[in-house]
């Protein structure tokens, strides 16, 4: 389970050094930070840097240029939803709406208590089934409010 | 008994697990010795969870299944669509790359050996590299990732050229809105992708692979991942590669949410963790790919053929096929459609067979109005279009594109002028931002769509000359093909774009 205190470096340090070895490890590493504290700490940063023999400005330009990076904590689940074509043939747009208006949410926020964050996705591969969200890890095609609301109840969100 | 259920993405999300723990659960509760094996999916989404059950050596498919209809399924009073190769969707395709694709179990090696895998492999280990690749010349494997560029010529440069390491990276970074077939196939079949990237090793003397899979495929990456590590320990990947004394090996390396890192060299300084942004060419990947080195890019399907290729022999996987679209394509149906899912078939087949008879025309019963092909940035087809032979000359002569062989079928409810600005949207939220036509050009794109809709008829002219500098002055196809769909629902559905003005007139 992710947890959001910051992380002492040396910590940081530690779990990426077995990465050190790979070809390019630097998208591992920030994968493997993110996995572990739900985020990438600003205290990550500098073993980072150390680690990947880059600079603190070559490490924002990079965690910035990626959707799936995050300076801060994000909600406890994540709703990803399509916004792709398939899903927008299938009436993805209108389910998208009806589901942020529901949640009091606008793209990429997060409800008050934490709880979930939405986020759009530009296919996941579910195009003959759409349209398609993601609720943390589980895929639910022939997507509709009930459906989603199902899956959301299943994480405990 | 076995049963099979599949544990594809598209599956899933249609309720298999809980399928196959209803399974489990009532076999057991009736004392049935009951194997339930979870295959990849046979394609045909429309009928997932497709539940098989095997009498007497025979397979009988069940579908669709809920979890509900298990105790009836197993009391044998639901109806059997008879074995999967008699359903017509799947009887009138030409399975070459998909052939193993949701009848084996994708993480059992013994049944991938069963099932012809290894063969090709086996074939490679005793051909030298100059040979490989001649074979793939003669096979006329084209990317099957879009671009269409022959494999073997691109192969053979990364052969001739001189450097201490070379590799091998596959994208499977399958970001098309419609296509589907890369993750299905890395789910379904995931031995065959690591055959095809090590006799492309082989060919090309490279030693080391990654596979770049995108983080929206989190199913398709731990199947992967496995795959790898089952073939190294069977010594299928390693150091002496089934005895033969040579050496491949690879890794599975996970994107991050960006489009544009589908393009190679974005791709590749995402590898190397950099920006995602596009390098210039040349110099060509070929030459100067990962770290610098003469890499090997293809996407997951043409690396996946290539096994068939060795098998059953490039001269027979060359009949197939139209003009210099040689073999069969995965044809992927999506969006509007009654029967939706993967369907590999040979080149050439007309886009209106595909659409009004194998995809059985739209979900909803309204009339087709357009057909988006090739993903994002592909164009959309009018139903004017649909004698169109699936070949890629062919839809090059129409101003589209085949790219991955997505389809994304649309009814009349379709509002053209919305996809147009949707597609200019996307291209500004997914642009790396290294070239002005693509960063600016598509913000740009935006607001003179939307002029068009405030009734400013003069914009048009503007958005077609937009669109021309985005396809000359792009340095990739992200900026360099988003006019394909914008200027083709233009051109094709002009009354969309139409002025309230205008329309009241």
């Amino acid at each position: 389970m992710p947890t959001h205190a910051l992380p002492a470096p040396e910590e940081v340090a530690g779990l990426i050094a077995p990465l050190e070895a790979l070809e390019g490890p630097l998208l591992p590493m920030l994968h493997r930070v993110q996995e572990t504290y739900g985020y990438l700490p600003q205290t990550a940063h500098d073993p980072l840097c150390k680690a990947a023999g880059i600079t603190r400005a070559e490490l924002a330009g990079v965690i910035s240029f990626y959707h799936d990076f995050k300076d801060a904590p994000q909600g406890r689940h994540v709703l990803r939803i399509c916004r792709a074509e398939a899903c927008q043939s299938m009436g993805g747009a209108g389910l998208a709406e009806r589901l942020l208006a529901k949640l009091g949410l606008d793209w990429h926020g997060t409800t008050p208590d934490g709880r979930v964050t939405v986020e759009p996705v530009y296919c996941l591969g579910l195009c003959a089934c759409a349209p398609a969200v993601m609720v943390d890890d589980t895929l639910v095609g022939r997507a509709d409010e009930a459906r989603v609301a199902s899956a959301l109840a299943e994480v405990r969100a | 008994m076995k049963i099979y259920v599949p544990m594809d993405a598209a599956a899933k999300a249609l309720g298999a697990d809980r399928v196959a723990e209803a399974i489990a659960r009532e076999t057991a509760a009736r004392g049935i010795e009951a194997e339930i094996v979870r295959n990849g999916t046979r394609g045909m989404i429309w009928l997932e969870p497709l539940v098989e059950i095997e009498h007497d050596g025979e397979r009988l498919a069940y579908g669709p299944i809920a979890a509900a209809d298990v105790p009836a399924l197993l009391d044998g009073r639901i109806d059997t669509l008879g074995p999967v190769a008699e359903i017509p969707f799947f009887a009138r395709q030409t399975r070459l790359t998909f052939a193993r694709c949701g009848l084996t179990d994708p993480l059992s090696l013994a049944d991938y050996a069963a099932h012809g895998g290894l063969e090709g492999l086996d074939r490679a280990l005793a051909m030298s590299g100059e040979a490989i690749i001649d074979e793939v010349k003669l096979s006329g494997l084209r990317g099957r990732g879009g671009a269409g560029f022959p494999t073997g010529i691109k192969w053979d440069t990364v052969r001739l050229a001189h450097a201490p390491q070379k590799y091998i990276v596959c994208n499977a970074d399958e970001g098309d809105s419609g296509t589907f077939a890369d993750r299905m196939l890395m789910e379904g079949d995931p031995f065959t992708l690591i055959e095809g990237m090590t006799i492309a090793g082989l060919g090309v003397g490279a030693t080391q692979g990654y596979v770049y899979i995108r983080s929206e495929y989190p199913d398709a990456i731990r199947v992967m991942r496995r795959a790898v590590e089952i073939a190294r320990g069977a010594g299928v990947l390693g150091a002496d590669l089934r005895g033969s004394g040579r050496a491949f090996d690879m890794e599975v390396r996970v994107g991050a949410g960006a489009y544009v890192c589908g393009e190679e060299t974005s791709l590749l300084n995402s590898l190397e963790g950099k920006r995602g942004v596009v390098r210039a060419k040349p110099p060509l990947p070929a030459l100067e790919g990962f770290l610098g080195r003469p890499t090997v890019v293809n996407n997951v399907i043409s690396l996946a053929t290539v096994p068939v290729i060795f098998a059953r022999g490039a001269a027979q996987y060359a009949q197939f096929g139209l003009g210099r679209s040689k073999g069969t394509m995965p044809i992927q149906i999506a969006g509007n459609v009654k029967y939706g899912g993967l369907f590999e078939t040979a080149f050439g087949m007309p886009l209106g067979t595909l659409v009004n008879e194998i995809a059985g025309g739209t979900a909803s019963g309204r009339p087709v109005k357009a057909v988006q092909v090739g993903g994002p940035l592909g164009a959309y087809l009018h139903p004017d279009q649909f004698d169109t032979p699936f070949g890629y000359e062919e839809f090059d002569g129409q101003k589209a594109l085949i790219g991955h062989a997505g389809l994304v079928v649309f009814d009349d409810s379709a509002d053209m002028r919305a996809m147009a600005r949707f597609a200019m949207e996307f291209c500004a939220v997914e642009s790396c931002g290294k070239c002005t036509p693509c960063r600016i050009g598509a913000v740009r794109g935006v607001e003179t769509i939307d002029r068009i809709a405030a009734g400013e008829a003069a914009a048009v002219e503007l958005l077609t000359d937009l669109c021309e500098v985005m396809q000359d002055g792009s340095l990739c196809a992200l900026g360099g093909f988003t006019p394909f769909p914008v200027m083709s629902a233009l051109r094709h559905f002009p009354e969309d774009f139409a002025t309230r003005k205008e329309a009241a007139e």
